[in-house]
């Protein structure tokens, strides 16, 4: 049926709308999608040193990323569910292999080494476990009970307890809020989520003294106060800080930063993007970003709640949510009011895994969008 | 399976809707957290953050101005700034500085102290800064380090300039040198003028002249990238250099003064009659200045401590010294001029002097036993230098004439010359002995004070400007090293009078001290041989050790150390003085012997190529014609 739309729409071509919906695509996402690439693309010129260098990979990336979304937006909301558990099984599989044969920097491990490419299979467990628990919770009653809850909540600990053990405590945040959020949105019971809370402050104490590593724990106390040790662990927060600040309203002009063109900002082109941003295009530029984001949110919601299947809702209200988890996260982090921990700004921040992972799970997200009406039977 | 038959996808439709409002409203709470957040470091607090970030990246450098170069009365540079490479580390830019120190220690050499005091460095640098590790490195050295840069992380090597003193040790206690300022100094510079320069000048006219020759330093606005590497200068202010010296001194005249002590210890002080520039200033032995630069040595700078000729001792402004005899003619002309002698009075010198009540006589030291005999008058007891007729005159003069009258001449107070650390001397008084040895005067004081000896101590620079005084018959010469600075001539004060002396005293004393050199009994008689010019002096010699009256000064038994000073003072041309000298050799036993031959040899020098008198024979002069004729 897909195949005919498209042979149709070749033989009788009839405007953008109708071809991207032979093809499952979202337009309002591709054009939301495709600023948000133009914008980072043109920070990222100016982060990197007005090289192009780092803007041509970043490109190379987007342009898999994309060809990638349109393959998985192919791929039936049915298929995706059924093949879940697999996906999910291939990338705890990828994460103990990380433990033994990854590479990595900084006394941490976090890649595979392909040979062609190295892969960061924590970030594609952002998608693999929403896409887990989806299926799981989606198959069973909403909202979901005790042992179902209990059970998610394994299969959400497994892989991100692999990541802390990598370390990466950043990664391993987000991807435990991603599939949290999943059993957030199929109605977790409030008393669940009151719990789950006081749980979270109790394990405060227990992570200070057995799961941080020092460097972790310096970097909360340096969120705490940065000006302790200004040219130490306190510097990034201090230039980032510093970089935001003085881009005041209107910024300092494109590629006219001087904590990023001088080198002061540390991360420019990673992490702490955002603080280029914010220089060069000031506060009107970060409130065109979060109106950018919102949009790319609110389209998201809205085809969760439009979607025909509990599975396609609950993957695709989770996937819009913690899109805007790794946004605060980030600017949160950049702009000290959160600890510095890995987490890119997504769609701005050099990085292909993270690109990658985004436009598959926006892939996803174009798949449930055009997901056929349930054949069902219904009582 | 069964759960999901009993599903009901409107309820759970409903839960769902639900849940995504809960969310949103979560996501715009916080998304308005973050703008809050991103308006109150861009708006409000905005100013602040523009300070920071121009903090950071612009930086004053200082712009150290070059030292001003110190020249001879010719032209001789006697100080100079070199560029010099010193290796210098960025802290910042080297992970693991004991390791590149230990590299570093392979390819040059580096001593325990430059490590310990690159330490000490370190702690006061300020980030990205390069601080230096080892000085003047060698033109190999720096051929290995550059060969080898690429596996040394935050290693340069940095030219700035340094001070020379290609005199080496020749002007070392007149110039003096610079060193590394040092933390007492550190609190009394102005921080901003040294800002950028590290060294200062630490003796001589190096210190006297530091303001002078600093210069004021200049400034440049830089914009640096966060490694600290300029990226551009905004702004730029020039320094001014230094001012350069040109000194009364002639290097030439130095170095035959300083060759003439042969190694025996001493100081001469030459000065220019007319203008008090000092001519020549030598203190031997001396040392290279240029060790000092850039911090000298332990094991260098203990040698010189520790040796028993004192050379880092300026015995020309410094040594205090019994003038002995040579103050004879000064004394002479006081007492004249006080009538309490005159050119007729005649005593009887049977070689010891007896005073009233004491037991002690006073022995003549410059006479063979039985004196100078009957008719001793004051010209002849100054060209023989006899004691017993400066005792009795001494008596009949007193302290408080001898004493008063003495300070004119430049005894007993600091001359003023423009060096730092000058030694007062000693001219006694009775007031003097009351207050520093809380004892009365006595009789016998004077008569010891008479020849120069006793509580007196001069040194040879007071010695010289005596002499110079003397030479110009009343004149108070002042003395002066640094004849220009920046080009503008220092002009001395106009010369005053001491006090109005009768000029047939002034004569009888020119001609006494003539006598000394050139009458046949004089005691300096040995170096008019072959004088084309007529030279006045005076010889000297001072007691290292008392001798008893009943005792004679026997050289053999005592040890070179303990061997009399000898001293002289002289002046010439004798109608037209322009040159004044006071010298002494240390344990050089006779004025004559030892000292008169060193200022013969200065004053020949200084007359060759200086005086206006021609001193090429006439001989020579009619050979050029017979050329010029040809």
């Amino acid at each position: 049926m897909q195949i005919n739309d498209f042979v149709r729409t070749m033989q009788n071509p009839g405007g953008a709308r109708r071809i991207s919906r032979s093809m499952n695509i979202d337009l309002i996402l591709l054009v939301l999608l495709f600023a948000l690439c133009t914008f980072g693309l043109a920070v990222l010129y100016s982060a990197g040193g007005q090289d192009l260098s780092y803007v041509k990979r970043q490109l190379t990336f987007m342009t898999v990323g994309f060809a990638l979304m349109l393959i998985v937006a192919q791929i039936s909301v049915r298929s995706l569910e059924r093949w879940a558990f697999v996906i999910y099984g291939l990338g705890l599989v990828s994460l103990f292999a990380v433990l033994i044969f990854g590479v990595g920097a900084k006394g941490a491990q976090r890649w595979l080494d392909l040979g062609f490419t190295r892969l960061q299979p924590a970030e594609l467990m952002k998608v693999c476990l929403p896409l887990m628990i989806s299926a799981y919770l989606s198959k069973r009653f909403i909202p979901p009970n005790f042992k179902h809850v209990c059970w998610s909540i394994v299969m959400i600990l497994v892989p991100t307890l692999l990541i802390v053990r990598q370390p990466d405590l950043g990664t391993a945040i987000l991807v435990f809020m991603s599939g949290f959020l999943v059993l957030f949105l199929a109605g977790l019971g409030k008393r669940y989520i009151a719990g789950s809370g006081l749980i979270a402050i109790a394990a405060i104490p227990v992570m200070w003294l057995f799961v941080l590593r020092d460097y972790q724990k310096q970097r909360i106390l340096t969120l705490l106060s940065p000006e302790d040790d200004t040219l130490g662990s306190g510097w990034n927060i201090i230039q980032s800080k510093t970089a935001i600040g003085s881009g005041g309203f209107e910024g300092k002009g494109w590629t006219e930063g001087t904590q990023s063109q001088l080198s002061f900002l540390p991360e420019s082109h990673t992490d702490f993007i955002i603080a280029v941003l914010a220089e060069e295009f000031g506060l009107i530029g970060v409130l065109a970003l979060c109106t950018l984001y919102l949009l790319v949110i609110g389209r998201s919601l809205v085809i969760a709640t439009n979607a025909q299947s509990q599975f396609g809702r609950l993957l695709a209200g989770s996937l819009a949510s913690i899109f805007f988890v790794y946004i605060f996260v980030n600017m949160g982090m950049v702009s000290g009011i959160l600890p510095v921990v890995g987490a890119p700004l997504p769609m701005i921040s050099y990085g292909g895994t993270a690109i990658l992972t985004l436009f598959i799970g926006f892939g996803m997200l174009m798949a449930i969008s055009r997901e056929p009406k349930q054949m069902r039977t219904q009582f | 399976m069964n759960e999901e038959a009993f599903s009901d996808p409107a309820r759970e439709r409903q839960i769902f809707v639900g849940r995504v409002l809960l969310a949103s409203l979560l996501m715009l709470a916080f998304t308005a957290i973050l703008i809050a957040r991103y308006f109150d470091l861009q708006i409000n607090q905005h100013q602040d953050f523009v300070t920071q970030s121009d903090n950071n990246r612009v930086h004053m450098r200082p712009n150290p101005p070059a030292r001003g170069v110190i020249y001879d009365r010719n032209g001789e540079m006697l100080a100079d700034n070199q560029s010099v490479s010193n290796l210098t580390i960025i802290r910042e830019r080297s992970n693991d500085l004991e390791k590149l120190i230990e590299n570093i220690g392979t390819l040059v050499p580096l001593s325990e102290s430059d490590v310990t005091r690159f330490y000490k460095r370190l702690k006061r640098r300020r980030p990205f800064e390069q601080t230096p590790i080892k000085f003047n490195l060698s033109e190999e050295e720096q051929a290995i380090l550059a060969v080898n840069e690429h596996r040394l992380d935050g290693v340069k090597v940095s030219a700035r300039l340094s001070r020379f003193y290609p005199k080496r040790d020749l002007f070392a206690h007149v110039v003096g040198y610079v060193g590394r300022i040092n933390e007492r100094e550190i609190s009394l510079i102005d921080p901003i003028q040294y800002s950028g320069t590290d060294s200062i000048g630490k003796v001589g006219l190096e210190k006297f002249y530091e303001n002078s020759l600093l210069g004021s330093v200049g400034s440049e606005h830089v914009e640096t990238n966060a490694r600290g590497r300029v990226m551009r200068v905004l702004n730029k202010v020039d320094p001014d250099s230094g001012s350069d010296l040109v000194l009364h001194v002639d290097s030439n005249l130095q170095q035959i003064a300083f060759d003439a002590f042969a190694g025996e210890r001493g100081a001469l002080v030459a000065m220019d009659v007319k203008t008090g520039g000092v001519l020549a200033m030598v203190s031997a032995p001396s040392y290279d200045a240029n060790l000092f630069v850039s911090g000298i040595s332990q094991k260098n700078y203990s040698e010189l401590l520790n040796s028993a000729d004192n050379p880092m001792f300026n015995r020309a402004i410094q040594g205090q010294y019994p003038p002995g005899s040579t103050v004879k003619p000064l004394f002479g002309l006081i007492a004249l001029d006080n009538k309490t002698v005159s050119p007729s009075t005649r005593i009887e010198d049977p070689g010891f002097f007896f005073m009233e009540g004491i037991e002690r006589p006073w022995r003549d030291h410059n006479s063979e036993r039985g004196g100078h005999g009957k008719g001793v008058d004051l010209a002849k007891a100054i060209i023989e230098s006899c004691d017993v007729f400066f005792y009795k005159m001494g008596i009949k003069t007193g302290i408080n004439i001898l004493s008063s009258n003495s300070s004119a001449f430049g005894l007993g107070a600091k001359t003023g010359i423009d060096l730092p650390g000058e030694a007062t001397g000693i001219m006694p008084s009775r007031t003097w002995k009351k207050e520093s040895r809380n004892a009365s005067w006595f009789n016998g004081d004077t008569i010891n004070m008479s020849i120069g000896q006793g509580f007196m101590l001069s040194t040879p620079l007071q010695l010289a400007v005596m002499t110079a005084r003397i030479a110009s018959k009343g004149k108070i010469i002042e003395p002066r090293l640094v004849k220009s600075v920046g080009g503008i001539d220092l002009v001395p004060a106009k010369t005053k009078q001491i006090k109005e002396i009768d000029p047939k005293y002034w004569d009888y004393i020119h001609d006494s001290m003539k006598g000394v050199v050139h009458s046949v009994r004089g005691t300096a008689t040995s170096i008019n041989r072959g004088l084309t010019y007529t030279m006045a002096g005076k010889t000297g010699t001072a007691q290292v050790v008392s001798i008893s009256a009943d005792e004679d000064y026997d050289k053999s038994k005592l040890n070179k150390r303990q061997w009399d000073h000898a001293l002289f003072i002289a002046f010439a041309p004798f109608d037209d003085p322009q040159i004044a000298v006071g010298l002494i050799v240390e344990n050089g036993e006779h004025g004559s012997s030892t000292a008169a031959p060193i200022a013969r040899s200065v004053i020949d020098a200084y007359l060759q190529t200086n005086s206006k008198i021609s001193s090429i024979p006439n001989d020579a002069l009619k050979g050029l014609n017979v050329y010029a004729n040809q």
